[in-house]
Formats: C-alpha cells, structure tokens, sequence
C-alpha cells in the first residue's frame, strides 16, 4: 500500500485510452465499474477534445458479480461493434475487472467478429499511465503487423534513388505534451532537409495508417515513454532504424538532423542554421545576462527532463540543481543525465518527495509538470510546465510546440517569462525598504497579483486553513540550524535581501555558521557566508 | 444490458409520472466523488480511500485539479503484494494511517473508505475501523464506509458517508426536541437557513455534516429531520432507526421549494402560517425579483437532465414552476420514491422520467429532442456541445451555493448563462 496525495501518472488503462483516443477506427471496450468514466473528462475538459474518447465501458455493478459480468462483456463488445463498426476493437480491463478474472479479451474474440481483436493485458496494480500507452501502442502495431513481417535475413529494399526519404512519427498521443504542434514542427523541419512523414501514429492514424508503417525508410521516436518498444519491435522486424535524439532544443535540434541525415543517408548541412530561431540571439543578446546561472530544478518525464536540462545548461545559461521523474521505467536516462550535471538524480512518483527535494534546493526557477506548478505556488518559486500531466492551460489555442526551432522560441518565453527581469531584480535588491517592494511582490510584468500562497519568511504571515501550519520555504535547517542563533541586527540584514533569494540567503548563512562554529550569526557573519558562497 | 426496459412502473399514485427504468453504460461518478465537498466541509475530517491507483486518479481529476491546497483526504493505493497476500493488508493500512495521521495531526476524525477494489477483495474496512479506533482512542476518530461504484453513484458516497456517522452522534434527552437539517450545505447557505429558523421560532436547529466533527448534533425520537439534499435516503432511514421522525418536503430549491421546505418545519413546530408568510416575505420578494431577471431566458426553452446527482427532479420542477422550461427528460440515476414523493407530485404529468441509464441510448433520445439545454457530465459536455447541443455541466450544482431564497436568482442564472453565451458568441 502507498499513500498517496497526488499521483503523476494514472492507471495503465489511462494509457490505453490515451493510444485510442488519438486515434480513428479503434475502439476500446473496457472492463470497468460506472465511476471509472471519469476518465471521458480528462480527454473532453482538459485536452477540450470535441469528441468522447472511442471507450465503451461495461459498468459492472455489485448484483451483477459473480453472476452475469462475463456475458456483459459479450453484450458490451456486441453493441460497440454494431453502433461504432470500429476496423479493430481492443478489449482490456481497469483495476476491478482484473480482480474478477472475467478474461473479457478471450471472451470477445471468441465472438467471431470480423475485424481484428487484441486483448490488452493492463496490471493496473504493477503498472502505470505511460506504461500503459507504450504497451497498448506496441500491442497495436504488432497486432496488425505481424503477418506482414518478412522472413528472417531479409533485408528491407534500399530506397530507389528519385525517391525522397521517408519517416514515420511514433509516439505522439492525445494527453501528451504539446504532442499537436511538435508533430507539425517536426514535419517542417524534415520537410527542410528534404525527408517526407509517412505515417504520424498514433496521433490522428487509422489502423490502415500503421499497416503503412513499414514502408517508410525509418522511425522517428519522438515520445519514447509511448513508442520506444514499438520503434524496437519495428528495428527487429523490419530493419526499420529508429532516430532517437529529440529535438528539443537548439543543440537537439541539430542533433536531430545529423541523426536524421546519417540514417537517410543525405546531406542535412543546409538546413542546419537555425534561420527559424531567434532563441539563440535572444539569449545571446545582453538582456539575458541576468539569465546566468539562475538555479533551475526540473522534474517531469524523461524526455522532457532530460532534453530541459540540456537547454538549461548550455542554451540559457542557467545552473541545473537538481533533476528528477516520475517514470520509473526511464529513470537509467535521468540518471546518466543528473551525472553530467553532478546533481542527485530524483527518481520517484511520490510528489510529497519532489516538493521536500524543490524546499531543500531553494531553486529559482522550476520546470515541471502540473505537480511542480503546485509546488512551486506553494513555495513562491517561478515555475514553466515542460512535461505531461498537464492541466487545460496547457493546452494552448495558439501554436506552441517544444520541439524544433520553433519550439526553441517557445521555450525560451515561456521559462523566461515567469523570472523577474534583471533591472528589476537590482532595483529590488539596491532599495530594499521601498514599501511597495514587499515580499509578495511578484514579477512587475506579471501583474500585481499578491500571492497569497507565497508564505513569508518564516511562515508567521497569516495562512488560510488550505496551508500546513509548516511553511517549508524559509525555514531554518533543523540541524543545523538548532545550535545557532541570529542577532537581531544580523535578522534585520537579512530582510533586506530579496525574498526570492532570502531563503537560500538564511540557509547558507546558518550552514556557514555552522561549519565555523558560529554560535551567533551576526551581520559580519552573514556577508562572510555571502563571500563564502559567492557564486 | 442495453435496452432492458426493465418495465413501466408507476410510481406511487395514478396522478405520477411513469418511470422508464434503464440499464447500460454509465456515464457518472462513483460515491468517491463526494469526498471533493465533504473534505472542505468538515474542517478536521480526513479521507482516505483504500483503493487503487484509479481511485486516486478520479479523485485527483474530478476535484484535484481544482484545489491548490493540499487536500483533507488521500488514497492507500493496492499493490501486488498486497493483493498477493504477500503484504498483511491490514498492517500496511496500519502503517498508511499512521503515516497519514502523523502528518496531519489536526485531524479529528479519519474515515477510511472503501472502492471497488477493497470491496471485491474482501478487505473488512469496519473491523479496520474498529481495531485502529482502539489505538486512537482519544485522539482520532476512525470511522468507515464504501463509496465504490458497485455500489454508490456520485451523490450516494455523501449519503454513505453521513449515515456512517449517525451511530456517532449523541443521545438527544427524552422530552427534548430539535431539528436535523441533513445534507452538505455550503456555510453561507447555512447560515442563512440557520436565521430563517431562528426567526421562525423553530429550534434548536442542527445540521449534519457539522462544519467541525466536534460539534455533532444529538439525535433521538424528538428530532425531526428536514433534508437539504435529495440523495440522502440511507442517512434519514439511520436516523428513523434512532427515533427519529422524517419530515415529507420538496426540496428548498427556489422559492416555492424552499417555502414548502420551511413549511414543513414549521408544521412540525406548529408555527402558523402567518408566521411563516410574515418571516419568509421579503425573501420571496427577493427571490422572485432576482428570477423575473433569468425568465426571460429561460421560459419555453427545451431541457433535458441526463443521470448523475439525483439532483435532476427537484430541479426540473423548479425549472418547470419558477422559469418557464419546458422538461423533455428528467434522468435520474436513482429514484427513492418516499424521499421524492412531494417533488413527483410538482412535476407535469406526462413528463418523461428515466432512472438508470443506458448512455448510448439516452444520447440518441437527446440527438433526436435536440433540447435547448442539457444538464450532463464533465465527460459529455464538450462532444455535445460540439454536435451543436447547449450543455450545463451538472457538477456545479454540487459546488455552488443554490439552495434557499436568496440563491434561487443564482441557480436560474446556472442554466441561463449557457443560453446567454451562445447567443451572445459569432465565432
């Protein structure tokens, strides 16, 4: 048993959905009580899909256990067939079903419909949302591929010399992050290079679109929590290579077309100048000095972390303090990556754990997922969603993609947009006692909201019942800090220090006076630790 | 399945509508939902589901998204080994209470609650209760009940989670009297009602859920109990079994439910009418200048109520009686006939009354009616209003404060704004 507040990922059978709901021709009978279609709203109210996911749910109830459940499967999968005549009908079973052992998928292909029937095995108590979606996409392709794979030792054609290179799109789905706009982007910029898409799935495929799959002369994976054991079954079966770096981020980008280039065998040389990009000058140009070592914790999928932490250290500018996921089964990625930037990787779906690691680092900015939104208003630090789970805010109506040049634009407003602007932070640091200068005063340009979530120092400002009487943003170090005292005039100092740096500010200045053995940190003290730790 | 008419009943008497009862695909919420309300409402209770990772996942989208706080109530999510037996189940919810409670030691009363999981793995939640009861002793209330979707549908989990506190609630004295408003009522409403009452001369006047469960009103055969919410059938037959007497009343939406409520009170007090008229008058002047405003909108426009909160009938009679609407279905996903007589009494005759459903169906009747307005889900609102269909989502009628005088303005201006927005947009 796991407690749990918030969770990042649902059940495996959210994953399921995810693939179906992205795409047409598919329908998904699921084994389920009523209740469990509550999870039509997150694809109708958060995605604002104009149309319910292709789900028939069963809606079990308790007079019906024991007795009549395994012919509501029958009469389930019977009605679904006629009303929504589906080209392939999946069948699996949320978290009750599986429990009853009612085996829906051998059920209803011994009904004899004439289209395909797949059977999905979800373990919704070993497995999760991502898992879920990887296992149902890949269940999917290798379903309806299967007869089709060529015998062993045979190699697929060499693409004929007037025909341009092809890729497939694999792991775009509904509920994911920017997954709309990225496909669009990324379809530009092969378009640049002279490579064309082939099928995009399984956002907006049609069964007879992944019978296509195997004609393209190779896989992109773009989203690797739902399409990396696809783009391997894909490799083994048809020879099909798998373009693996995500473009996200300038560097990615170019990565991308090199791997890109190597794989289709052309010359990507020309498209490599990031003409789209204004990133690199914005960065570049001296308002951005204030960018410079801005400590940033990120935490979200793999993908998506691992491609931030990238942009974060050598396209921005900024300090990665600490990197973490949810997705367990990606954590070896996050791992080798928190190595590069000689942080503690966090691995783990608890996001109690995420919001104690985000107190301990006193970031100044972090990137993350609906969760690290939470948190981060919790502790009054600028936060940018990079990562699914998402909420409707992230779904937005304009074009916003993260990968490729564009995305690079993109992310460049939307992680600097949340900082306060660097003449402003002077200002605010060089005339403290300014009374409009107070300690909720948010970032000029994001208007004069006064967080009222935004604790004080010390957590004495009044809190509304919805906050834990411990405020973790400032407080002092239990250990350390219980042997060390501050002078009331030190105390004073040390409130005219921003409060967006203050914590770190108390935090240092008491671990400082601790490693001396300071007993009473003084002003002298604070400005010693402040040339201490000066960065 | 599907289509099974499980027959034309006649409900009651002659005069009342027929039912047309249904079975299928459910589109609502399990009872768990009912935790989103309950955990704001009763300040030091705590909420923790024993379940799986799709409890929690409802949970958290049906009410998560919403709250920034950290919220009053948690799931225990089921893994393997506790279903493997490899994990003693009882002692890993030992371990999570106890990690629950150190946590949020402001909590006065924890109810552990049950889900479809723990319901089909046998796990004994009131034995939980009862042993954990015994290690907090003093400090901890611990109480239980199910609010799976075997057997609760959305609004039912409140009446799971009420009736479990009946047995809780203090001996009312012999000869003494009171009465029990029951229901979730958001704290302006009740407040307001609470002055009502006063003035009425009608007390003392408890109501259940308490805003702190320290504060749980006594109960016995000089209560009478008046129910704010129509879902509440379980809790009422608690309280009856505890002597207590029910009082029959429409319920007080708008302002002749609200009028008809009170009256009920009154009766049972033997307050005159004149009273009641003399106290309730500025109120209903109120109320009515506030509706005249949403007639307008509302009067000869088609609606349609899909199952979800039980709270369809009494709001289509006050649609039907107070705004003009015409009732083209009234779904109910549950119908407890003595709970609803006063209300079934008010509706039109021949109005078409459905209870259960069978989701595909009901949405080739609706495609085919093509109402107005209908009052549906989360999950639905937006494909309906993407085949050209106004919706109301029907979650807000649990959210928002509608019940009483002064909030019938409000709950008409629920249903208009839909219309308002739709001829007001030429995008």
């Amino acid at each position: 048993m796991q407690l749990t507040l918030w969770s990042y990922e649902g059940p495996p059978h959210i994953g399921a959905m995810r693939i179906v709901a992205s795409m047409e021709g598919v329908h998904l009978v699921l084994h389920a009580p009523q209740g469990d279609t509550y999870a039509d709203l997150l694809f109708t109210m958060i995605e604002r899909r104009a149309t319910r996911p292709p789900v028939t749910y069963t809606s079990f109830q308790a007079r019906e256990l024991g007795g009549d459940t395994a012919e509501l499967v029958k009469t389930s999968v019977g009605e679904a067939f006629e009303r929504f005549k589906p080209r392939v009908l999946l069948v699996g079973e949320a978290c009750t079903a599986e429990l009853i052992q009612d085996q829906p998928g051998a059920l209803a292909r011994g009904m004899g419909l004439p289209v395909p029937v797949l059977s999905l095995e979800l373990p919704a108590y070993a497995r999760k949302e991502c898992w879920g979606a990887n296992e149902t996409f890949y269940q999917l392709v290798r379903g309806l591929l299967k007869p089709r794979v060529p015998e062993a030792g045979r190699h697929p054609e060499p693409r004929p010399a007037d025909r341009r290179p092809r890729a497939n799109l694999l792991g775009p789905t509904a509920l994911g992050f920017r997954c709309r706009d990225d496909v669009e982007e990324v379809t530009r910029l092969l378009a640049s290079v002279g490579v064309d898409v082939h099928v995009v799935a399984p956002l907006g495929a049609t069964p007879e679109d992944l019978l296509r799959i195997p004609e393209a002369d190779f896989n992109v994976c773009l989203y690797p929590e739902t399409a990396d054991q696809t783009c391997l079954w894909l490799e083994r079966m048809f020879g099909q290579p798998t373009v693996k770096t995500v473009p996200i981020g300038i560097g990615a980008t170019r990565d991308f077309l090199d791997e890109v280039g190597r794989i289709a065998g052309i010359d990507v040389t020309d498209a490599k100048s990031p003409i789209s990009s204004r990133m690199p000058w914005y960065s570049r140009s001296v308002d951005s000095t204030y960018l410079t070592g801005k400590r940033v914790f990120i935490f979200a999928d793999a993908t998506h972390a691992v491609a931030a932490a990238r942009m974060c250290a050598e396209e921005l500018g900024f300090t990665v303090v600490g990197i973490g996921t949810y997705a367990r089964e990606f954590a070896r990625d996050v791992r080798e990556c928190a190595k590069r930037y000689g942080v503690e990787p966090l691995i783990t779906d608890d996001y109690l754990e995420v919001e104690k690691r985000a107190t301990e680092l006193q970031p100044e900015l972090m990137l993350g997922t609906q969760m690290e939104r939470h948190i981060a208003k919790r502790l009054g630090i600028p936060c940018a969603v990079i990562s699914a789970p998402v909420h409707v805010q992230d779904f937005p109506a304009r074009y916003a993609p993260q990968m490729g040049f564009e995305g690079a634009n993109v992310i460049f407003d939307t992680w600097v947009h949340p900082l306060m602007m660097g003449l402003e932070e002077h200002l605010i640091t060089m005339f403290r006692e300014d009374f409009e200068f107070h300690d909720a005063a948010t970032a000029s340009h994001l208007g004069s909201r006064v967080g009222t979530s935004r604790p004080a120092e010390g957590g004495s400002e009044s809190q509304s019942a919805a906050e834990p009487a411990d405020s973790p943003v400032d407080s002092p170090v239990q250990a350390d800090a219980s042997t060390v005292i501050w002078a009331a005039e030190a105390e004073q100092e040390l409130k005219k220090i921003p409060f967006f740096v203050r914590g770190k500010a108390r935090r240092n200045t008491e671990r400082f006076a601790a490693e001396q053995g300071i007993q009473t940190i003084t002003v002298e003290t604070l400005y010693d630790a402040k040339a201490h730790f000066g960065r | 399945m599907s289509v099974q008419q499980l027959g034309r009943v006649s409900a009651a008497g002659d005069a009342l509508p027929v039912v047309v009862r249904e079975r299928g695909q459910r589109q609502v919420f399990c009872g768990l939902a009912g935790i989103v309300w309950l955990h704001r409402k009763i300040q030091d209770a705590f909420f923790l589901v024993v379940g799986s990772r799709t409890c929690a996942h409802l949970l958290q989208s049906a009410a998560g998204v919403m709250i920034f706080a950290e919220p009053r109530f948690a799931t225990a999510i089921l893994h393997e080994r506790d279903l493997a037996g490899l994990a003693d189940c009882n002692a890993e919810l030992d371990r999570v209470v106890a990690e629950v409670l150190e946590r949020r030691p402001d909590i006065g009363t924890l109810f552990l609650v049950g889900s479809c999981p723990s319901e089909v793995i046998k796990l004994d939640l009131a034995k939980a209760a009862e042993r954990l009861s015994g290690v907090y002793r003093g400090r901890v209330r611990i109480l239980d009940y199910s609010a799976s979707g075997l057997e609760t549908t959305f609004t039912q989990g409140e009446d799971a989670c009420l009736k479990a506190l009946v047995p809780e609630l203090p001996q009312l004295p012999s000869g003494e009297r009171s009465l029990l408003v029951l229901g979730t009522l958001p704290d302006v409403v009740e407040d307001q009602f609470a002055r009502l009452f006063a003035e009425l001369g009608i007390g003392p006047v408890h109501f259940l859920p308490p805003r702190r469960t320290t504060e749980f009103p006594p109960l016995g055969s000089g209560t009478k109990v008046l129910l704010a919410q129509p879902f509440l059938g379980e809790t009422a037959r608690a309280c009856e079994a505890r002597g207590a007497s029910l009082l029959t009343a429409p319920y007080p939406f708008g302002a002749e439910g609200t009028l008809g409520w009170l009256r009920a009170a009154t009766e049972a007090w033997g307050v005159t009418g004149e009273v009641l008229d003399a106290v309730t008058a500025p109120a209903i002047a109120r109320a009515q200048r506030g509706l005249a405003h949403h007639r307008a909108s509302l009067a000869g426009k088609r609606i349609s109520f899909l199952p979800d909160s039980q709270l369809e009938i009494p709001l289509a009679r006050f649609l039907r009686r107070e705004c003009g609407m015409e009732l083209v279905e009234v779904g109910t996903p549950f119908l407890d006939r003595q709970l609803m007589a006063e209300e079934m009494r008010l509706l039109p005759e021949g109005v078409r009354l459905t209870e259960g459903q069978d989701l595909e169906r009901q949405l080739d009747r609706l495609r085919e009616d093509r109402p107005d307005l209908t009052v549906c889900g989360l999950g639905l609102a937006n494909p309906l209003e993407s085949e050209g269909l106004r919706t109301k989502w029907s979650i807000e009628l649990v959210f928002t404060p509608v019940h009483g005088f002064d909030q019938a303005a409000d709950l008409a201006e629920l249903f208009a704004r839909p219309l308002r927005r739709a001829a007001l947009l030429r995008v």
